[in-house]
């Protein structure tokens, strides 16, 4: 089984902490969604911090904060810094954008910021592309963790590179990746893990939903069902019918 | 002496980083702080001194995705 820096999820879903509609139904998204990790940012003091995290800590996850929005290493290394210690975890959702509209990451920022961090103790799991060789000069950089996109953040539209994540999970089988980002229906979330990936990260598609709560048990359950039918080996697709029903014993009508 | 606090251009008599947070009503606010574009650690914000024209970011933890 793989782990995320030594840490066992009890369920495969990683959820997001922005854009719901109150502070009541994203309290009730992750009880019903038994989600294991939440993500978390850090902005401008605006007052409202001490509550927000006390309603975090309330849900009793594991804390994943993220450097989103940066557009430097260095700017991602100093607000991973300033994670640390306000979330008292070593683990950081390595963001390093290179473009605002796609919210790509920048693969040389990311690589150099990862390098960094994880030298200073940090548990990175770098938000990457499905590149394989980023993947490979990420892993010698200290990353035990990859998060490919499966499209741009806030995107829905799911996997989009199928080819290039099987590829990727394919080349490293002992390392944990998760889906992080573009997923919009439970149905990426459960290919994503009938594909062999460890983990989905999302937040808009249930955030933005005309019900969030319903929505995030929709995602819950297709995570765990995808996670579920990986491990049972499905069959291997096949061009040509084959009947189901025995053949023999059919009657001579 | 004139520094800047997330931005917006303050005048503050203190002249560290602890004083001008307990200053602006945040000593016992749970924050993280850089000074400049640079991480001041908790400990370390008694001994580190501002100069006129400071750029000091304090941040709080937030929604995030």
């Amino acid at each position: 089984m793989r782990t995320f820096y030594g840490v066992m999820l009890d369920t495969p879903l990683m959820l997001g902490t922005a854009l719901y509609p109150s502070p009541a139904i994203m309290a009730e998204a992750f009880r019903v969604s038994r989600a294991s990790v939440a993500t978390v940012s850090l902005r401008r003091e605006g007052r409202q911090g001490q509550a927000f995290w006390d309603i975090i800590r309330g849900f009793g996850v594991h804390v994943l904060p993220n450097t989103a929005g940066c557009y430097s290493a260095r700017e991602a290394i100093t607000t991973a810094q300033m994670a640390r210690e306000v979330f008292e975890t070593n683990w950081i959702k390595l963001e390093v954008i290179g473009h605002a509209d796609t919210l790509q990451p920048d693969p040389f920022g990311l690589l150099a910021a990862t390098e960094a961090l994880a030298a200073d103790g940090f548990e990175v799991f770098p938000y990457t592309t499905e590149d394989q060789v980023l993947a490979a000069r990420l892993l010698e950089a200290g990353a035990q963790v990859l998060m490919p996109w499966g499209a741009p953040i806030g995107s829905g539209l799911g996997l989009n590179n199928r080819y290039g994540l099987k590829a990727l999970r394919a080349a490293f089988p002992d390392v944990p990746m998760v889906i992080d980002a573009g997923l919009g229906l439970p149905s990426h979330a459960a290919d994503a893990m009938e594909m062999g990936f460890d983990a989905v990260l999302l937040n808009t598609a249930v955030a933005q939903a005309g019900d969030p709560v319903a929505m995030a048990r929709a995602f819950s359950m297709a995570a765990q069902a995808g996670a579920l039918a990986h491990g049972a080996d499905p069959m291997a697709p096949r061009d040509m019918a084959a009947p189901s029903t025995p053949v023999l014993g059919k009657a001579w009508l | 002496m004139r520094i800047e606090v997330n931005g917006q251009a303050r005048e503050v008599t203190a002249t560290t980083v602890a004083a001008a947070l307990a200053e602006l009503g945040l000593a016992a606010a749970r924050i993280a702080t850089a000074l400049n574009g640079t991480f001041v650690p908790k400990a370390a914000r008694g001994d580190t001194h501002l100069t006129e024209g400071d750029r000091l970011e304090v941040l709080a933890p937030m929604q995030g995705g």
